[in-house]
This record gives structure tokens, C-alpha cells and sequence, in this order.
């Protein structure tokens, strides 16, 4: 019975996928569907650079594109991955390609540059194609053998291949680029922190160290930690609990300065506590909220931080009851964070630095939400999602 | 059965639960203390909420009326309930919560990073959860036939919408302290009618439990006939019952066996092993496996674990989760135990899931006490499947919300639904179980648990300890083998519920396939991930350091 519907299942889906299979009508389609598949195959590993693995994992695909009986991919140094026929000429398969690589020509090889011992050796002709990176680097070579001179075929073939497989790992670069940028704007956010912020805690602190130099004391350790935490070197990612402790530091600042004028109120659901989000994004926010709902407005100043477990995600909410902006002016700011309007554009930068990272870390829609109107306060609002295979919150 | 304050205590329970999770906790958690907000779960907190999303109906009401009915063989059923976190503490907590996993599927993506055994993951949670929701609902609707004497089909019907909405609105998420709240009534609602049943037990000179001559009823009793059956009476004659005929015994007289329920008697009872021989050892086995090596797949529970901070706090929750399980399971089987001696009755009948709401009642007598206990069990039962299927409809609208509905809309791999997502989600989640609980009436709540467990244990957990034990497991060789054995388990499963009625060996097999299941699921996924020894990730070190290193060593 119970193989019965196994045998069913297997059944339905075999006769669904070979339905799948047959609606590629012509001869053409067909060859074009699969030059295009082996080449998406292909381009998964050497999307990640061009190494070892990636080379042995994309090279099987690669001479399928080819058609050749053997195709190895070098770098200037070694030979990265050789598959099919041609092991025994992998000196000199080498050698070809560091010349191709050093003067970036294509050439082609016939038996009399292959010498061979072996009586049996299959290997008559090789064509060597060096792939060409970004900005005209030459990060490595095709080499195709063939057991017959090189027909132009081939030539052709393996040099198309190479030019594709070329650009393959210039997006590989320009993923590793953007990734560096990332990177840069949280160096970038750090610096831009400090200066207001190091200026003010320092004079708070100054006006406590005759009158009260237990708090100066315990003031200077905190800000010492809050600095370690901004500054620290390692990890992209961090967690709402270890963001929370830094903006805990921050605030404890901030309230020598103000005195009773900075109101707190924090709801936290603590299942969302171990959520992973990006380094340095909650910071500004409040930052920010103390920035906009006290320092220019007369009175007590009310700040709120929101954290909400919401089933597969955690929903911040980070709101003032200040002043408020005009909606035209930050929608502005954000689209052009250049801009130097005064004292409020280290603010855009900051939101607008929040909003790319976690667009780039998590998706489009899980940008930052800002509600405000001049005198209306201000609401920003980010979902941070529990799982994402990017997030390594301790790495 | 009249009793006034079943009712006030079942609403009061509801509101309670919804009251808390909407406003209590939120406004005592306002603070300005920093220290006092970001604190957080203690384990023994979190065990407590694990343990109150766990102890569903079927261990609340299945387990006594298991006991009941079949004696010492179904122990395993608490036992393996509550050694189920063994397993867990023992190979997975610790390692799933350094994942970062949230979910099953999830634990997919950080080891195998295969969207299609994410997929494959969710259809599982997917048919896990709905099957662990029906006797959750079925429960229900036995809990409110019994108190009020509503028709079966109402109770599942009302508190599979009240669930569902409640979810789908957003009340009742997976909040910590009221799933905690839960856990303590539901051990009070079992143990302080349970204490005053021993009590009575011992003012009424310990009747046997087990007479070697069968079972007497302790008062007056008339029996109304709900099916056709065949009686066979102590004297040795038999006779032929029609619906709606009323029986009377008086005190004293014998309980006569009944041809349409199956149940064990005298030494039978009282000792293990039955008399199909290997058979019934097969199914014990196989009761061991699933709820040994099941609870480690059941969505809800897995959930839990990523509310702790570490690896090391996940393990300190598992075992105060044993602890406070296992001392949990204590009761029911006490009360399957004293309802040999005083409810009867329901051996007759065959509804010994509901022994548990009427013990108290017929033991401690219809005074003010009795009608109070009573209401306590009830009220106990109701926060059950409150609790458990609010837990489960939550993890599976969550999936399905995540990785069915955000690619239905094309937004894209990845990217996570949103509130309107996840309510419609939340709204197909609910009424599948209700329409399934409304057909399967006759099975006991705690064998479509049990075959819940099985399914869990033949497809998450040979992917659970094999992905986190062995760095050899390919993505190819995990969709095989929980393909392979929960596939078969499902297979099993349906042609439990739907398919013809079977006997012999192949009975067996269907009702309870763990034993072969499991290592079949094991055994496919050793060898195709050998097959395809091309396909391990290349980042298997990495994940495994990531899995295994402690937190402290802050690599």
C-alpha cells in the first residue's frame, strides 16, 4: 500500500517534469536552453571569485560550454582545476598560460609545442584563452585541449567562453565591492558619531569632577565602554541586547548633560532580545530622538524605544515628542545626503546610512519607515526579521 | 452535568490568557530602567513557557484515558513525552541555538543553503503542525461536550475560529510569561484535585485498582447506549445494546466488557506486554522512538529556543524543562489510575479521554468541592489547548507566511512576509485542523499526538543530528532521506486516518511506523549524502565550528 503511493508520487512527478521538459519545442530552443542552464550552473561558483573550490566546482560546466576533451582553469600561479583529458601535460599547460596571462594574448598550441612521451597521449593541441577581469587585470586563463590540432571551432568557442567567464568574476568583484562599501559607511557612521557626541560627554563630565567626582568617575567608565563597543574592529552584525547595553551607556551620558529634560521609556519584548542586526543601526536613531526631541525645545523631553516580537520578525520603534522636521525636507535629505544644510544634515546622513544598510542586509522592504511633521515628534520604525542567512551575529 | 462554575471558569481562563497577552505584560514591562528591559528570559522562565506550550490536550486529557483503558503499557507515552527533551538536551539544543536558526527551515538554510530543502522543510513543519493541531481541537470539543453537553462539532468548531483569530489579531503571540502562566495553572488545575482525590482514595479504604475480578462500579449508575454493541456480562451471558437504550447498574455490580471498545482488564492491565505477542513489543519500541527522537521536530517547541541568549542557557532551559515535565506527567497518570475506581463508566462508553474532567466530580461527590475541582480540571484543559494550539498556529502561519506567501507574492527569496501575510496565513493555518478535527472523532487524542511524534522523528530528527554531527550530510542526501522517512510516516498517518481498516502485521506497521521509519530515514540520508559526497557545502567547517564552539570563546 504504502509503496504503492510512493510509486504514485514518483510516478506524477517524473511524467511532470518530463511534461516540463518537452514544452521546449524546437531543436534550437532546446540547444539555446542548455548552453544557458550550463552556463547558470557555472556561473553560481565563479560568482564567489576565483579559487580553488570555485574553479572545481565551475570547471565540469565550463568544458561542457567548451566541447573540449580537456579544460583547465589557472591563475598566474597553479593550475586551479583540470577536468577530462591532458593531466600529464599540466607543466606545460601551465607555462602557456602564464605567457597568455603575462602579455594577455590568446594563442594556440599545436602538437609540436606539446611534446609528449607517451605513446598513447591523446593530447594534440590546446588553446589558451586568459580570462579578462575588471579594469583589464588578468586574473587567469582557459586552457582547452584538444586531441586534434585546434579547429577554429574551438577557438572560437573557448575564447567566448573565457570572455564570459571573465566577466563573471568582475561581478564577483563588484559584489566584493559592495560589500567593502558596506563596510566603509559603518567605519564612515563611527566617525561621524563621535565628534558632537564626544565633545558634549566630555564637558557633562567636566562639570561633575569637583562637584561629584564618584559620578565623574563612574561617567568617564561608561563612556570608555560605550567607545570600546562603537570602535570595536570585528563583526558586521551585532545583537538588540548588546545594542541595547551600548545605547544604555550612551543615554546614562546623555542624562548628566540633561539632567531630568531627557525622559526614557522602554518597552522591550525580551524574546527579540538575541534578534542579529546590523552593527551600529539602532545608535543613530536615538541619537537622533535626544538630538531632535530636546536640544531645541524648551522643557522635558519624552524618548521611547519599542522593541515588539511580531512572529518571524521584531518590529523597533524608536519615537520623540520634539520638534519634529518637515517630511519634504528629510525626503531631501535622505535622497541626496551630500547636502549641507546646517546642522541638520548630520541627522539625514545618519538615517539615510541606517536605511541602505539594512536594505542591503535584509532586502528593499525592510528599509527604515520615518514618520514626522514639524511639531509632531518624530517615529522611526525598522523590522529587523529573527532569521537571515546573511546575519552572522558573532562573526 | 449541571455544575455552575465550569463555565465562569473556562471564560475566565480565556480572558485571562488573552487579557495578559494583550495589555498585562506590555504595560508592567514599560520602564525607563535599562538593566530591568533588557533582561533577558531566564531559563527557568523559558523552560516554564516551553513546558506550557508543550502539555497540550493530549497530555492533559489522552494520557489518563490511555492509562485507563490499556494500564501499564501506554506509561510510555509520558515517558517518552517527557524524554523527549533528553534527546533534545542531549544533541540539538545547544547547537540549533548557535545556528541562529529560527525555525526548522531555517537550520536548513544555515547548514545545506538549499532553498529547495527549505522548502521541502516547510511542507513538513507545515504537516506537522496541522496534525498535532486536530487532537488539540478534537480535545476542545470533547472538553465542552463533556461540561456543557454541546454537540462535539460545536466546541472544536468555536475554539478552533477563537484560536485562529486570536492569532491572526495578533493577541496571543509567543509571549514568555503568559505561556509560563500557563504551564503553573495547568499543574495546579491536575494537582490540587489530584491531591484531594488520594485523599479520598484513602478514606474509602483503597479499593483495588486492578481487582484480578474485574471492575465494579462504586454507586448507582445508568449508562446511556450512544452505538450498537455487544455487552458480555460478568455471569458469562452476553447481550446486544441499541442506540439510545439506557442501562442501570447499582453499586457493587460488575462492569461488563464492551465489544466496541478495546481495553485491558485484571493482570492485563496491570502488567506490560499484551497478547499479540512481537507486535505489541514492535509498538512499544516504536512509541519509544517517535516520542523519544519527535519532540525534537516540533515546530513550536524549536521556536522556543531561540528566546535564549546562548547555547549554554539553552541547555539549562532543557532541563528544567524535563524537571518540570516530567513532574507534570505524574498526574495524568494518577488520575487514568483512580478513574478504574471510580469512573468506570467510561469503559463502557469508550470516552475515556474525557476521565480527567468528570474524576473529580464523581469521586469528591457533587457537593460544593466537587463541582469546584471539576471546574478547575476544566478550566486546566481549556488553558491546554489554548495554549498549545495557539503556539502551534503561530509557528505555522509563521512559516507559512515566510516561505510560501512571500514567494507566491514574488518578492523574491529570502525576504520575510508581512502582518497582512501573516494573518491570511495565520486564517489557512487554522482552518484546516478544524475541518480535519470534524471528521476524526473516533481516534484517540493522544495516538494522532503520537503518530505527530512520528512524523517528526522520521524527517527532522535524522536531519537535526545528522546536520549538526556529521559533517558529511549534502543537501541531496537530507531531502532523501526526510523524504524517504517522512514520507513513509505520512503515508502511515493517512492511511491511519482515511484508509480502510487493517489487522495483523500490517496494522501494526501503519499505527505505529517510527521503528522502521526512523531508521529507514537515517539509512537514506547516510547513503545518498555518500553518493553525492560532490554536494557538502563548502563552508561545513565553518558551520560546524559556528554550531559547536561555545559562545565564550567568542570566535
Amino acid at each position: 500500500m504504502l509503496a504503492l503511493i510512493t510509486a504514485l508520487t514518483a510516478a506524477v512527478w517524473a511524467v511532470y517534469r518530463l511534461r516540463a521538459r518537452r514544452s521546449i519545442a524546437t531543436a534550437t530552443q532546446r540547444a539555446t536552453y542548455d548552453v544557458l542552464h550550463t552556463a547558470g550552473l557555472a556561473a553560481d561558483p565563479l560568482r564567489t571569485g576565483l579559487s580553488r573550490t570555485s574553479a572545481a566546482k565551475a570547471i565540469r560546466h565550463l568544458r561542457g560550454l567548451v566541447g573540449a576533451q580537456g579544460l583547465a582553469l589557472t591563475d598566474p600561479d597553479e593550475i586551479l582545476a583540470l577536468d577530462g583529458r591532458g593531466n600529464h601535460h599540466s607543466a606545460q599547460v601551465l607555462a602557456a598560460a602564464r605567457r597568455a596571462i603575462a602579455q594577455n594574448r590568446s594563442t594556440v598550441l599545436g602538437s609540436a609545442e606539446l611534446p609528449c612521451d607517451r605513446v598513447d597521449c591523446p593530447v594534440r593541441g590546446a588553446v589558451v584563452a586568459p580570462l579578462t577581469g575588471p579594469d583589464g587585470t588578468v586574473p587567469g586563463a582557459l586552457v582547452a585541449i584538444a586531441d586534434d590540432e585546434p579547429a577554429p571551432g574551438l577557438v572560437q568557442a573557448t575564447l567566448e567562453t573565457a570572455r564570459w567567464a571573465g566577466a563573471q568574476l568582475a561581478l564577483a568583484e563588484l559584489d566584493s565591492s559592495r560589500e567593502q562599501l558596506a563596510r566603509a559607511e559603518v567605519r564612515a557612521l563611527r566617525a561621524q558619531i563621535s565628534p558632537h557626541f564626544v565633545y558634549n560627554a566630555l564637558s557633562a563630565i567636566a562639570s561633575f569632577v569637583r562637584t561629584d567626582p564618584e559620578r565623574a568617575r563612574e561617567l568617564i567608565l561608561e563612556f570608555a565602554e560605550f567607545t570600546r563597543y562603537s570602535f570595536r574592529a570585528h563583526g558586521e552584525f551585532t545583537t538588540l541586547a548588546e545594542e541595547l547595553r551600548s545605547i544604555d551607556r550612551y543615554l546614562t551620558i546623555e542624562r548628566a548633560r540633561f539632567g531630568d529634560r531627557l525622559q526614557v521609556r522602554l518597552q522591550i519584548a525580551p524574546e527579540v532580545l538575541p534578534v542579529g542586526l546590523p552593527f551600529l543601526c539602532l545608535q543613530p536613531l536615538v541619537e537622533n530622538a535626544v538630538r531632535h526631541g530636546l536640544s531645541r525645545k524648551p522643557g522635558v523631553g519624552m524618548v521611547s524605544i519599542e522593541a515588539r516580537d511580531a512572529g518571524a520578525e521584531c518590529h523597533i520603534t524608536v519615537e520623540d515628542d520634539g520638534v519634529g522636521m518637515d517630511p519634504a525636507v528629510l525626503v531631501a535629505g535622505v535622497g541626496d545626503a551630500a547636502s549641507d544644510n546646517g546642522d541638520d544634515s548630520g541627522q539625514h546622513v545618519g538615517l539615510s546610512n541606517v536605511d541602505e544598510r539594512l536594505r542591503s542586509v535584509f532586502g528593499d522592504q525592510f528599509g527604515l519607515v520615518v514618520e514626522t511633521g514639524l511639531g509632531a515628534g518624530t517615529r522611526v520604525s525598522m523590522r529587523v526579521p529573527k532569521f537571515h542567512p546573511a546575519v552572522r551575529a558573532r562573526l | 452535568m449541571d455544575n455552575p462554575y465550569v463555565v465562569p471558569a473556562i471564560v475566565a481562563v480565556t480572558l485571562a490568557t488573552v487579557a495578559i497577552g494583550f495589555y498585562g505584560l506590555r504595560l508592567a514591562r514599560t520602564t525607563s530602567d535599562f538593566l530591568v528591559a533588557s533582561r533577558t528570559v531566564s531559563p527557568t522562565w523559558n523552560a516554564a513557557a516551553i513546558g506550557g506550550e508543550y502539555l497540550s490536550a493530549a497530555s492533559f486529557l489522552g494520557i489518563a484515558g490511555l492509562i485507563l483503558k490499556y494500564g501499564v503499557d501506554v506509561l510510555w507515552y509520558p515517558v517518552g513525552f517527557a524524554a523527549g527533551y533528553l534527546a533534545l538536551l542531549l544533541f540539538v539544543a545547544a547547537p540549533l541555538r548557535r545556528s541562529g536558526a529560527f525555525t526548522l527551515p531555517d537550520f536548513c538554510e544555515v547548514r545545506l543553503h538549499s532553498r529547495r530543502l527549505r522548502k521541502l522543510a516547510t511542507a513538513f513543519v507545515v504537516f506537522i503542525g496541522w496534525l498535532y493541531l486536530v487532537p488539540q481541537l478534537q480535545g476542545a470539543g470533547l472538553t465542552l461536550s463533556t461540561v456543557t453537553g454541546a454537540p462535539y462539532f460545536l466546541g472544536a468548531l468555536l475554539v478552533g475560529a477563537v484560536v485562529t483569530a486570536n492569532v491572526a489579531l495578533g493577541g496571543m503571540r509567543a509571549i514568555t510569561f503568559v505561556q509560563a502562566f500557563q504551564y503553573w495553572l495547568k499543574l495546579t488545575a491536575l494537582a490540587v484535585p489530584a491531591m484531594f482525590l488520594i485523599l479520598h482514595w484513602q478514606a474509602d479504604g483503597r479499593p483495588q485498582v486492578a481487582a484480578a475480578d474485574g471492575l465494579t462500579f462504586p454507586r448507582d449508575t445508568v449508562v446511556v447506549v450512544e452505538d450498537r454493541a455487544v455487552l458480555t456480562l460478568p455471569d458469562g451471558s452476553s447481550r446486544e445494546v441499541t442506540p439510545g437504550e439506557e442501562l442501570s447498574f447499582s453499586a457493587g455490580d460488575q462492569v461488563p466488557k464492551v465489544s466496541s471498545v478495546d481495553a485491558s482488564n485484571g493482570l492485563d492491565w496491570l502488567l506490560p506486554g499484551d497478547e499479540s505477542g512481537d507486535r505489541g513489543l514492535f509498538a512499544t519500541y516504536s512509541l519509544i522512538l517517535a516520542t523519544f527522537l519527535g519532540t525534537m521536530g516540533l515546530p513550536h517547541v524549536l521556536v522556543r529556543f531561540y528566546t535564549n541568549p546562548d547555547g549554554s542557557a539553552a541547555r539549562r532551559t532543557t532541563l528544567v524543562v524535563l524537571a518540570l515535565v516530567g513532574l507534570f506527567y505524574l498526574l495524568p497518570t494518577l488520575y487514568g489510575v483512580l478513574g478504574r475506581v471510580y469512573t468506570p463508566q467510561l469503559l463502557l462508553t469508550g470516552r475515556t479521554d474525557a476521565v480527567v474532567l468528570l474524576l473529580p466530580g464523581e469521586a469528591v461527590g457533587s457537593g460544593v468541592l466537587g463541582q469546584l475541582l471539576a471546574a478547575l480540571v476544566a478550566a486546566g484543559a481549556f488553558a491546554a489547548f489554548l495554549s498549545s494550539s495557539s503556539g502551534l498556529l503561530t509557528s505555522v502561519a509563521g512559516v507559512i507566511s515566510t516561505d510560501v506567501l512571500a514567494h507566491a507574492s514574488d518578492r523574491g527569496p529570502g525576504q520575510r512576509g508581512s502582518v497582512r501575510d501573516f494573518r491570511v496565513a495565520a486564517m489557512v493555518a487554522g482552518i484546516v485542523p478544524v475541518a480535519l478535527a470534524l471528521n476524526v472523532a473516533s481516534l484517540d487524542v493522544s495516538q494522532v499526538v503520537g503518530l505527530a511524534f512520528a512524523v517528526a522523528a522520521s524527517s527532522f530528527c535524522p536531519l537535526l543530528v545528522l546536520g549538526i554531527w556529521w559533517r558529511g550530510l549534502t543537501d541531496a542526501g537530507a531531502a532523501a532521506g526526510v523524504l524517504a522517512g517522512g514520507g513513509a510516516a505520512v503515508g502511515a498517518v493517512l492511511i491511519t486516518v482515511v484508509g480502510p481498516p487493517l489487522s495483523g502485521w500490517p496494522a501494526t506497521l501503519v499505527a505505529q511506523p517510527a521503528a522502521w521509519t526512523v531508521p529507514l530515514a537515517f539509512a537514506v540520508m547516510v547513503a545518498v549524502s555518500m553518493a553525492t559526497r560532490r554536494r557538502t557545502p563548502a563552508d561545513v567547517s565553518t558551520t560546524m565550528l559556528r554550531l559547536h564552539a561555545p559562545e565564550s570563546l567568542r570566535l
